[in-house]
C-alpha cells in the first residue's frame, strides 16, 4: 500500500513536470504581452510532429531533436505574432484578453486541420531503443523516458529564468511585462519584445511537445487537451509567473494521481478542473503569485 | 533644441490640445504649469511619442519627431520620468538603472552615468541590489529620475516629480532639478505646484484647457495677477 502510494506520488511529479513545461510558454506569453494564446496546445502538436518525422524520416533521437522542434516553433511563434497578434497589441488590457482569446481560438482550428490534411488522423508515437528503461529506488520505478521530461523541464526553467535575470534582452522583457509603458520610455521597442516572447513561449511549447510525443502519442486533434492543462498550470502558478509554472504543474500532476489512487481513475481530469475553480474562487493571483503592488 | 508648433490633439472625438506652441531652448529650465486636466502629461506624451498628434509639428534638433516611435525618440536623446515614476517594482535598483541605459548611445556610457547618478543619489547605491517596490515614495521618485538620467538625455522631462513627496522632498527635488540642469541637462518640467517651479524656471508656459494661455521668463508669470490668484491664492 505505501510502495503502491509511493509509486503514485512519484508518477505524479513526473508528470506533473511535463505538465509544467507545457505552461511555461504559455505562462511566458501571457506575462509578456497578455495575449491568452489558447492555440498553445496546437504548438505542443507542431512541435510533437517535428519530432515524430526527424525521428522517422532521418533517424534523429527525440532528445537531439530538440533543437530543430525549438527553431521551428520560433519561426512559427514568430510568423504567427507578426501575422496575427501584432494587431491585437494596441487594444487595452482587458479586450485584448479577450480578443486574442478568440484569435487563438480561431487559429486553433485552423492549425488542427493543416495537421490533418498534411498528416493525416492517425495517432503517431515514437519507440526508442530505451524507452522502457527504468531505475528502481526503494522498491518505487523511475521510468527513464518520465525522468527525463523532469529534467527537461528543470533545464528549460532555469535556461529561462537565467536569460530573464542576467541578460539585457531578458531585463527587457521582464521590464515590459511590468509595465511596458515605461519600458518605451526607456527606449525599449516593446513590438520586438513582444515578437520574442512569443517566439520563445512557441519554441517552449516545441520543447514540451517532444516530451509529450515520447511519452504519449500526438494526432492533430490533442492541442485542446493540452491547452487546459496549461491553463490550469498557469492559474496555479499565478498568471505569468514563470517558477510558478513548474510548480504548478508538479502539483496538478499529484492532485490528478492522488485521485485516481484514492478516489478512481475515471475523476483524474475533474480533480484538476476542481482544483482550477477552487483557486479562481479563493486565490485568483494563483498559489505562488504575489498581489501586484 | 525642442519646438512644438499648432499641435492638435485627440482622445477619440474629445480634443485634448490646440494649438499648442511652445519652445525649449538648449540649457533651459522651461516649466509648463497649469490645473488639472489642462493637457500637461499630454503635451509630454506628444513629445516622447506615446501619443500621436492629429496636426502641427513637433521637431527636437532640427528633426521631426511626429512619426518616430518611442524608442527611437530616446535614442534621440529625449528621456521623460512619467507621472509617480512608474519604477519597475518588481525589479532591483540597479536593474531599473541599468535598463535606463537601454538605447545603444547610452550603453557605451553605462558604467560613468551609473557613477554620476550613485554621487547624485547616494541613497540610490545603498540600496541598489533592494527590490525597487520596496523603497519609500521619495526614493521611487530619485530612482525613477536617476533611471531617466542613464539614458544621458540631451532633454529631460519631469511629469509632477514632486508629487505625493512631504515639503522637504519636495525642496530637495527643487535643487535636484536646478543641478541636473548645470550639468548641462536641458529640462522641461510639469508641475501643479507653480509656485516653486516658477522660482525655478528660467521661462515658463501657462496651459489652460488644452491652450497655452500666458507664457514668460518665470518670475514674470509669477507677478501675473491671473496667475497669482488662480494658484497662489
Amino acid at each position: 500500500m505505501i510502495q503502491s502510494l509511493g509509486q503514485n506520488l512519484v508518477f505524479g511529479l513526473l508528470v506533473g513536470a511535463l505538465y509544467g513545461l507545457v505552461a511555461l510558454g504559455l505562462s511566458l506569453i501571457f506575462g509578456v504581452t497578455k495575449f491568452l494564446n489558447v492555440a498553445h496546445g496546437e504548438l505542443v502538436m507542431f512541435g510533437g510532429y517535428a519530432c515524430f518525422w526527424a525521428f522517422t524520416k532521418l533517424g534523429v533521437d527525440p532528445f537531439l531533436s530538440i533543437p530543430i522542434s525549438m527553431l521551428l516553433l520560433f519561426v512559427l511563434g514568430a510568423l504567427l505574432y507578426w501575422l496575427v497578434f501584432s494587431r491585437t497589441v494596441k487594444l487595452p488590457e482587458e479586450s485584448k484578453i479577450k480578443n486574442t482569446l478568440l484569435v487563438a481560438f480561431g487559429l486553433s482550428v485552423i492549425l488542427q486541420n493543416i495537421a490533418l490534411r498534411a498528416f493525416t488522423a492517425d495517432e503517431r508515437g515514437i519507440t526508442t531503443s530505451y524507452a522502457s528503461t527504468a531505475f528502481t529506488v526503494l522498491g518505487v520505478r523511475f521510468p527513464i523516458m518520465r525522468l527525463a521530461s523532469l529534467v527537461v523541464a528543470v533545464v528549460f526553467l532555469v535556461l529561462l529564468t537565467l536569460f530573464l535575470h542576467k541578460t539585457y534582452t531578458g531585463k527587457a522583457i521582464r521590464a515590459t511585462a511590468q509595465n511596458w509603458e515605461a519600458a518605451s520610455l526607456m527606449g525599449i521597442d516593446i513590438h520586438k519584445v513582444y515578437l520574442l516572447a512569443f517566439a520563445l513561449g512557441a519554441a517552449l511549447a516545441g520543447v514540451a511537445g517532444i516530451l509529450v510525443t515520447v511519452n504519449y502519442s500526438i494526432q492533430p486533434a490533442m492541442g485542446l487537451g493540452w491547452t487546459m492543462k496549461a491553463l490550469i498550470v498557469m492559474v496555479l502558478g499565478g498568471l505569468g509567473n514563470i517558477p510558478g509554472a513548474l510548480l504548478g504543474g508538479l502539483i496538478l500532476g499529484v492532485t490528478e494521481s492522488a485521485t485516481s489512487f484514492f478516489i478512481s481513475s475515471n475523476y483524474r481530469e475533474v480533480a484538476g478542473l476542481v482544483l482550477f475553480l477552487l483557486v479562481l474562487i479563493f486565490r485568483p493571483q494563483g498559489l505562488f503569485g504575489a498581489k501586484e503592488s | 533644441m525642442l519646438k512644438l508648433e499648432k499641435v492638435d490633439v485627440f482622445y477619440k472625438e474629445l480634443q485634448a490640445l490646440w494649438g499648442v506652441s511652445l519652445t525649449v531652448n538648449a540649457g533651459e529650465i522651461v516649466a509648463l504649469v497649469g490645473p488639472n486636466g489642462a493637457g500637461k502629461t499630454t503635451t509630454l506624451r506628444i513629445i516622447s511619442g506615446l501619443l500621436k498628434a492629429a496636426s502641427g509639428e513637433v521637431e527636437f534638433m532640427g528633426q521631426s519627431l511626429l512619426k518616430a516611435s518611442p524608442h527611437h525618440i530616446v535614442e534621440l536623446g529625449i528621456s521623460q520620468v512619467p507621472e509617480s515614476g512608474k519604477i519597475f517594482t518588481g525589479m532591483s535598483v540597479l536593474e531599473n538603472l541599468e535598463l535606463g541605459a537601454f538605447v545603444q548611445r547610452a550603453r557605451k556610457q553605462k558604467t560613468e552615468s551609473l557613477q554620476r547618478v550613485y554621487e547624485m543619489f547616494p541613497r540610490l547605491a545603498e540600496r541598489k541590489s533592494q527590490q525597487a517596490g520596496t523603497l519609500s515614495g521619495g526614493e521611487r521618485q530619485m530612482l525613477a529620475i536617476g533611471r531617466a538620467l542613464m539614458s544621458a538625455p540631451k532633454l529631460l522631462m519631469l511629469d509632477e516629480p514632486s508629487f505625493g513627496l512631504a515639503p522637504i522632498l519636495v525642496e530637495n527635488m527643487f535643487e535636484m532639478i536646478a543641478r541636473i540642469n548645470q550639468q548641462g541637462v536641458t529640462i522641461l518640467l510639469v508641475e501643479q505646484n507653480v509656485q516653486a517651479s516658477l522660482e525655478l524656471a528660467h521661462r515658463a508656459y501657462l496651459l489652460e484647457n488644452g491652450q497655452i494661455v500666458g507664457e514668460g521668463k518665470g518670475s514674470e508669470l509669477l507677478s501675473f495677477e491671473s496667475v497669482r490668484s488662480a494658484y497662489l491664492g
